[in-house]
């Protein structure tokens, strides 16, 4: 058992948003953009404020940042906008998201990862699946499901 | 599942269809031998391609289903009301054998077939039943006195080539004709080639018989009848003393143009030409198309400011976008008939278990409507026909008292009107109680025990969740789902729900619906640095918000437009845009209903070729957008949604009047 949880990892994208690395499930990343402009819905949430334009497709432009109660930062010319997959009440949903860098697709151990400590975190709990650890940085692995739903 | 088998479901759910409305029609028309082939063929089929395909016990049912129904064909027994209720049960035992075999009772089944031989023979025993058809039939048997004394026939026929691939076997048909008397046959094998150019999956002979037989030419003519489309059939009657051709030319001259013709109808039945194509793939040609559209605005907007050349491809290319995108839109519009025809069999049934005699008046079945709004639309007008039935309609007694024919009607009726396609049913039973409504409505909370509202107002509390009248649930309706699940589908399919009623004499439900889901045309505003689109359909007029007086400052939000007073609403304060606005200032008149208002952008665009996109679950919250677009240059603006966009926009300025209020 114990040997099968240290070969299991995932592939993960890490980006840069507000000054914390965070680590997305590679399977689910459809595609890295250069910022585009994002048309403001009036009267949407915060962290879901805009929608872009993904060849021919309405993509809603989610921002993590508000959700996790950072700065949103101007953006600088390492931004990208990160197309994922969310999966929104089961029903498959493509949505982009700011991230301030992209780094790499990394491998995570499993092993590498922890619950997330129930206290000494700013954010807020629920929206973290795990902590974990990359290079010599702590890494978030959000849940992106629950952050959208 | 594999894809044959997905093709026997799909020619099984045609056929079964197809027998539906046979048997339904039958009820009204028993004599129509034409409906009665139909019938038969379908079951005929169905057996055919239900063995082919490996579904032994749909085979077995519905041969037993066939045989039974044989009688009726050959008129010997009328297709009376029992028997088309037993046969639709049966219908329905298909249906399940076929798309859940594991879910079909054969018990169930077992007892569908005893109670439809049952029908059958205790119809058999009554004589006078087939008159009608017997009568139509004889006009298409030979002359009296042919019937009984043995006639010699000739038949000349060849098969088309491919039809043993399609699971004919020649050797029962002869064997049929075998049955039918003395049958002598010739093989011809003039069309045989060559050895090896034989393919041994075609039938190349044709074939030459004698059949004495003291059986009408209808028999003869029966034995072919699944095959006459891939076929060329020749009879001939033959006098056994004189030669055939000088003796009885005109029976062969006037056989052949019926055959033609007969071969042409059933080809025009089967819809000529016409390509089954998976929903998925038209909708990723309507996605494809829409970006097409979209790319060749952007094209028209660069091409402005080129050369002529340039210009004049570009509005080529313009015109055929254009085409393309109608006759997409035009693959997606299916009659609405398609839908119609299923509530025929829901009414039927729902009037048996009811107990309440029931007429469907359907009109205007030709209308047509973008296909994924018929597929949204037929649960909503499940919902609305059995409320009419249920608890439109009074029962006998009650129809009888208010001096109404015993039989109550339902209309279902579709039209155009502009760009939308009205849908109706109504009934004519007694009407909405609005003192009834009003009554649940308070004791459900919904209203307060003296709010004053109108008839309308009361009628519209129906659409509320949880909410239903009936004083006694029954199996039907009146569980107080289904009215507010209605109201939410049609609103989604951006349509609305208008009710009309009149106590004692009925009540009308209409569903007012876009033409298409897809493209719409809209009139593109700037309000602030964002452009929008208002659905070109609700706008009436533009006009200068400085000439019609901009008295906003003076504390009112009124345009005069000669003569009539139409509340405006600043779209700049509602959409919080933050750059200067404009000096001159614009108002787009737009109607919803009864209702006109202003909504003043900064600036009019003109108008845009709309192919709407609608927004994810994450806007979900925002209801004053419908969907939204790309525009030329590749950006996206936001589709107003304007009676939603109204309702907020006056609470919104109710707040702000509020707050001033409270600032002063």
């Amino acid at each position: 058992m114990a040997q099968e949880t240290i070969d299991e990892s995932r592939q993960c994208l890490m980006l840069g948003v507000g000054g914390e690395i965070f680590a997305i499930d590679a399977e689910r990343v459809r595609e890295i953009l250069d910022p585009a402009p994002v048309t403001e819905v009036p009267g949407a949430r915060d962290f879901v404020r805009g929608l872009i334009n993904v060849r021919g497709k309405v993509v809603p432009m989610a921002d993590l940042r508000p959700r996790f109660g950072m700065e949103v930062a101007e953006a600088t010319p390492d931004t990208r906008f990160v197309v994922i997959e969310v999966d929104l009440d089961g029903e498959p949903t493509v949505v982009g998201i700011v991230a301030d860098k992209v780094y790499e697709v990394a491998e995570l151990p499993l092993s590498s990862l922890g619950a997330a400590p129930r206290i000494g975190m700013r954010w807020r709990p629920e929206l973290v699946k795990f902590i974990g650890r990359w290079q010599d940085d702590f890494i978030v692995v959000p849940d992106i499901e629950r952050i959208f739903n | 599942m594999n894809d044959a088998e997905k093709a026997f479901r799909e020619e099984a759910d045609d056929l079964l269809e197809q027998l539906e409305q046979s048997l339904l029609d039958l009820e009204k028309t028993p004599t129509d031998k034409e409906l009665i082939d139909c019938a038969f063929r379908a079951l005929h089929t169905l057996k055919g391609s239900g063995a082919m395909f490996g579904y032994e016990r749909v085979s077995a049912f519905v041969h037993n289903f066939e045989t039974a129904f044989d009688q009726v064909r050959k008129g010997r027994a009328p297709p009376s009301h029992e028997l088309v209720a037993v046969a639709l049960q049966a219908k329905d035992h298909v249906r399940v054998q076929i798309e859940a075999p594991d879910a079909a009772d054969e018990d169930h089944g077992r007892r569908i077939l005893d109670e439809l031989r049952r029908v059958v023979e205790a119809s058999l025993a009554t004589p006078t039943a087939p008159a009608g058809a017997a009568s139509i039939d004889a006009t298409l048997r030979e002359p009296a006195g042919g019937e009984t004394a043995r006639v010699t026939w000739r038949l000349r026929f060849s098969f088309h080539e491919s039809v043993l691939v399609n699971g004919t076997n020649p050797l029962l048909l002869f064997d049929e004709l075998r049955a039918l008397g003395d049958f002598d046959l010739n093989a011809c094998g003039d069309a045989v080639p060559a050895l090896d150019a034989i393919d041994p999956t075609l039938c190349y002979l044709s074939f030459e018989a004698t059949l004495v037989t003291d059986q009408p030419r209808s028999a003869i003519e029966d034995v072919f009848i699944f095959v006459i489309d891939e076929m060329r059939l020749e009879i001939e009657r033959v006098d056994e003393e004189a030669s055939p051709r000088i003796e009885e030319p005109s029976a062969a001259t006037a056989d052949a143009p019926a055959t033609v013709t007969r071969r042409s109808a059933e080809s025009d039945g089967r819809g000529a030409g016409s390509v089954r194509v998976q929903a998925e793939k038209v909708d990723e040609l309507m996605d494809r198309v829409g970006e097409l559209v979209i790319a060749q605005a952007r094209l028209t907007q660069l091409a402005e400011t080129a050369s002529l050349d340039i210009k004049s491809i570009a509005e080529e290319i313009e015109r055929l976008a254009a085409n393309l995108r109608d006759v997409t839109m035009g693959i997606r519009m299916v009659p609405i008939g398609t839908l119609f025809g299923r509530y025929r069999r829901l009414v039927h049934d729902l009037s048996s278990e009811l107990g309440k005699p029931v007429d469907l008046v359907m009109s205007g079945e030709e209308t047509e409507l973008d296909k994924t709004m018929i597929e949204r639309l037929a649960d909503p007008l499940v919902h609305l026909i059995r409320n009419a039935l249920d608890h439109g309609l009074e029962d006998a007694a009650g129809r009888a008292a208010a001096g109404k024919a015993a039989t109550g009607r339902i209309r279902l009726v579709a039209s155009h009107s502009g760009a939308e396609v009205l849908i109706t049913v109504a009934d004519d039973g007694r009407g909405l109680d609005v003192a009834r409504i009003r009554a649940k409505a308070i004791a459900n909370g919904l209203i307060a025990e003296d709010a004053v509202m109108s008839d309308a107002e009361i009628h519209q509390l129906i659409f509320h969740a949880g909410f239903s009248t009936a004083q006694s649930v029954t199996k039907l309706s009146g569980r107080g789902v289904g009215m507010d699940v209605v109201k939410r589908t049609i609103e989604s399919l951006r349509g609305a729900i208008d009710i009309a009623s009149r106590p004692g004499a009925g009540s009308e439900v209409t569903l007012r619906l876009p033409l298409t889901l897809a493209i719409i045309e809209g009139l593109l505003v700037r309000v602030g640095g964002a452009r929008y689109v208002i659905p070109l359909s609700s706008v009436e007029e533009c006009v200068e918000l400085s000439a019609a007086g901009d008295n906003g400052s003076a504390g009112r939000s009124f345009l005069n437009i000669r003569g009539d007073l139409v509340p405006f609403l600043r779209l700049r304060e509602f959409l919080s845009a933050k750059t200067p606005p404009d000096p001159h200032q614009k108002v787009v008149v737009v109607s919803f209903g009864e209702q006109r208002v202003g909504l003043v952008v900064d600036q009019i665009i003109g108008s845009h070729q709309t192919v709407i996109k609608s927004l994810s679950k994450l806007h979900a919250d925002v209801p004053c957008f419908s969907g939204a677009t790309i525009l030329g240059d590749g950006a996206v603006a936001l589709i107003f949604d304007i009676p939603h966009l109204v309702d907020r926009g006056q609470a919104h300025d109710e707040e702000r009047k509020a707050r001033e209020r409270e600032a002063a």
